[in-house]
């Protein structure tokens, strides 16, 4: 294939230079997001320590079979995303679109069942701020849903922002406007995000849903 | 192996990983029970990092800092955790 190398910016001497810190500042801002969701994680840990009654009572108020569902669908998309990179290193247009169209469509039905649980479990009083008086007796478990809100809002706009991100790849790939292979670059690093946004989800879905259950 | 079959392959042991987790908080392992759905949560994350993230095939130094993800949450954990571990 007589593939133009890509441009290179006058703070690189080589494409494999440049190649190699994108992909390094992609993975630190990933560390960096570790952080945030680590905090999460720490707080959700102490409450399991402090408060295991309440934890697991409030644990069992979740709908289990549409977190299970949740997670094959994240699982899913993080097969499709992984195809999509594949896809576009070698150059494969049509085929890299399908598979970033396949993953944005798995991205919307996990936001979808997501904000469905979200006004079930409102209706039934468990989110702050919103319907009836909060049903269970430990006054503990309101800490756990208020956290539970938190966790999963963030991840689910981490998500949205992955969405808009593969749109606009798909969109570039579409007018022609992103070559691959090219600027696979540009599949590659909007897919770690991706993939790291579904790790965070992995490790969410346990704490939340099964480790009081 | 060829890398989509491998992919596959992968996709069907994270599912596989999943119902495992499932199952195992219906169990009733007391205390284990953490440890197990953890456990199984880490291998599925270690399986999307190493195969779908590509760290199959990447340098070093790449590997060392997707590792600093790790050691970062280590420090917070380990310094954040034996507080109310011990207690």
């Amino acid at each position: 294939m007589n593939q133009a190398l890509p441009a290179v910016r006058e703070q690189f001497h080589t494409p494999g230079q440049q190649l190699a810190a994108d992909r390094l500042g992609m993975w630190l801002f990933l560390a960096s997001e570790a952080m945030l969701f680590g905090a999460i994680f720490l707080a959700l840990t102490v409450y399991h320590l402090l408060h295991p009654d309440a934890m697991q009572a409030a644990t069992r108020r979740l709908d289990l079979t549409m977190g299970g569902i949740n997670t094959a669908i994240l699982l899913t998309s993080s097969t499709t995303m992984a195809l999509a990179v594949k896809l576009a290193s070698q150059g494969r247009r049509w085929p890299t679109l399908v598979a970033l169209l396949a993953t944005v469509l798995l991205g919307l039905a996990f936001e979808a069942i997501k904000v469905h649980s979200w006004f079930d479990e409102a209706r039934q009083g468990l989110l702050p701020g919103y319907g009836p008086p909060f049903p269970l007796p430990q006054p503990a478990a309101q800490l756990y849903f208020h956290l539970y809100l938190v966790s999963t809002g963030v991840h689910a706009l981490h998500l949205a922002v992955g969405i808009v991100l593969l749109g606009g790849v798909a969109l570039g790939l579409m007018s022609r406007l992103l070559k691959v292979p090219e600027r696979a670059v540009n599949v590659e690093l909007v897919g770690l995000y991706w993939q790291f946004v579904d790790i965070v989800w992995i490790f969410l879905f346990p704490t939340l849903y099964l480790v009081s259950r | 192996m060829p890398d989509k079959l491998i992919l596959l392959v992968v996709w069907i042991v994270l599912l596989l990983l999943l119902g495992a987790g499932i199952e195992a908080s219906r169990l009733g392992l007391g205390s284990w029970q953490a440890a197990v759905v953890l456990l199984l949560a880490a291998i599925s994350a270690g399986l999307i990092a190493w195969f779908d993230m590509h760290l199959k095939y990447s340098s070093g130094i790449l590997r060392l800092f997707a590792a600093g993800v790790l050691i970062f949450l280590l420090i917070m954990f380990g310094l954040g955790l034996p507080d109310w571990l011990t207690r």
